[in-house]
Formats: structure tokens, C-alpha cells, sequence
């Protein structure tokens, strides 16, 4: 089955994208200088899912660091996330923080607000 | 011109300063200075939380050289593409300070931007934080205003800043960033 994955550098995530069992993880840190470079074969991968989705699709996001310019690529992602949604895969979008770590939690939140697909906040241990 | 060295140093020593670069902020430079504060602050064994937003003052104070390195005087020569940045800890606060050239054209608009961000409470600043987030135009460049924006977020802190005249087409500005332990 079709996988899309990126290795993870100090400035980027690791990306696992499994289209054939439509499971999504982002692991590491986002703090690119370019981020809309770096997120493009992502949003065109997901766009492609979006095709033809499994009927679930799962998103795991554990990000220990991310800069705003990676924030609004992050948002592009979750938009490609909301139409799958809305045309028929149950997405669930698992948020990943720190305990501790607020700042990642709200930004979780301002997602949460922005984009209308579940999101579950998951506390991890440092 | 004779550079005293001491004076630098001892101002350096006397503001705590642990690193600072005068030159081209370049892609590199960047990922290195970050590897060499996160050592440090592993050093002084900081607590996670206070790692982290370190970091993240950091990365949003850097990024935003990096971005506008572009607006060095056109005669300045070798030197035209050049920033400076301290970062330094004092009773009990991280200082980020960052300087560099801006077009006097621009001064106005990041003047107001800057102001309007002063401004905001915590719970305005998490509502424009948003609101630029989803409708703002994302530049090539960053996140379209959302840096200083996630900077005063989550230092707590006003911005504090001035422009500098230099000639009739660049001023220097200069960014003071504190971020405060235990908060």
C-alpha cells in the first residue's frame, strides 16, 4: 500500500502518512524557514487521499516545537483534513502535549476552534 | 578606528550576555545558535516549561532577522546584509534584543503593528492570534504578522522597541523581548 513518509531534521517533523490504512503522524519539530516548502507534498498527498478515503481516517500530531510560519501550513493540513471529513471518512485528529506545556494545548485549542473535525487533546509525559 | 575589546566585554559580561552574532543571519547560523542556547539552558538545568518558551521567543525573534534581511542600505557594501542579536539572562529573565535595518517606508506600518499588539490583553491576543491564523494572507516569508503577535502570547510581555533614524532611507530597529521564569 501507497505510504507517504519524510524524515524527521532539527527544523522538521518526521511525517508518516500510510494512505493504504489512512493513518497520519507528525512527530518532532516544525520551525522551518520555509514551511509552505516543506508542507506542500503533504497538502498534494492528502489531497490525492481525499480522492478516495478509507472510511476512517486517524492524525496523530505530536509536535514539540512549531513556529507561525509553520502554523498556518499546519492549518492548510487540517483544512485538507476538514473536507475528508465532510465528504464521508470519520477523521480524528489526536493532539499530542506535554504535560506542562500550555502553550501547545491552547494552540491545540485554536485548532480545535478553527477547524470542525473531532480533536482529542492526548497528555503525554515529558 | 581602535575597538576598545575590554568595554565590549565588560558590558557583555555586566548585562550577562551568554551569546550574540553581528553579521548575515543565514539558515545555518540559525539551527546552530539554537543547538548552542538549548545546550545551555540544559546547563543551567531550566525547567521544561521555561525551555520551551525560551525556544519559542527564540525561533519567532531569529526568524524575523532572517526574514528581513533584506532591507540593509543600498550603498552599504559588504556589510549590507547584517543583523545583530544578544541574548542574554538577567534577574531572572531571558532577554532576546535583536537589531536590524528596516526601509523608512516600512517603519509606519510595523510601528502600528507593533502598537496594536501592546494593546491587546491576553484574551485579545488569543482571538487576533486566530483571526490572522485563518484568514490572514500568508507571505513567502512567515506567518503574516503572527510572530510578534505569538511572541507577546507567550512572554506575557509588552514589546518593547525603538526605531532609529540613520539616513533618508533606513532606520534601525531594535527589538527588546523578556522572557520572565516562573511566570
Amino acid at each position: 500500500m501507497e505510504k507517504f513518509t519524510l524524515e524527521g531534521t532539527p527544523k522538521t517533523p518526521t511525517i508518516n502518512f500510510d494512505l493504504g490504512s489512512g493513518v497520519l503522524e507528525i512527530k518532532g519539530r516544525s520551525i522551518p524557514e520555509n514551511s509552505i516548502e516543506f508542507y506542500k507534498p503533504l497538502v498534494d498527498n492528502l489531497e490525492k487521499y481525499g480522492l478516495s478515503p478509507k472510511p476512517a481516517t486517524t492524525v496523530n500530531v505530536q509536535l514539540e516545537y512549531f513556529n507561525t510560519s509553520s502554523s498556518k501550513c499546519i492549518l492548510d493540513v487540517f483544512k485538507k483534513l476538514e473536507a475528508i471529513h465532510k465528504g464521508g471518512s470519520s477523521v480524528t485528529i489526536n493532539w499530542h502535549y506535554e504535560e506542562d506545556d500550555e502553550d501547545m494545548l491552547e494552540a491545540g485549542e485554536d485548532y480545535q476552534a478553527i477547524i470542525s473535525v473531532p480533536f482529542k487533546m492526548v497528555q503525554v509525559a515529558e | 578606528m581602535m575597538l576598545d575589546l575590554f568595554d565590549f566585554y565588560d558590558k557583555m559580561e555586566r548585562n550577562n550576555i551568554l551569546l550574540s552574532f553581528k553579521g548575515d543571519i543565514t539558515s545555518d547560523l540559525l539551527t546552530s545558535i539554537l543547538q548552542i542556547m538549548e545546550s545551555k539552558m540544559d546547563n543551567f538545568q531550566e525547567e521544561p516549561k521555561t525551555k520551551k518558551k525560551v525556544y519559542n521567543v527564540l525561533v519567532e525573534c531569529l526568524q524575523n532577522l532572517y526574514h528581513h534581511m533584506d532591507e540593509a542600505p543600498v550603498d552599504s557594501g559588504e556589510n549590507g546584509r547584517s543583523a545583530i542579536f544578544m541574548i542574554g539572562k538577567l534577574d531572572g529573565a531571558y532577554n532576546v534584543i535583536t537589531g536590524n535595518y528596516i526601509l523608512n517606508e516600512n517603519v509606519t506600518g510595523l510601528k502600528s503593528r507593533l502598537d496594536e499588539v501592546n494593546s491587546l490583553t491576553k484574551e485579545e491576543l488569543k482571538d487576533y492570534y486566530k483571526q490572522i491564523l485563518n484568514n490572514g494572507e500568508m507571505s513567502l516569508k512567515g506567518g503574516g504578522g503572527l510572530g510578534m503577535v505569538d511572541i507577546a502570547r507567550k512572554t506575557g510581555q509588552k514589546l518593547h522597541y525603538t526605531f532609529q533614524p540613520i539616513d533618508e532611507k533606513v532606520s534601525f530597529f531594535s527589538l527588546n523581548i523578556k522572557v520572565t521564569l516562573n511566570q
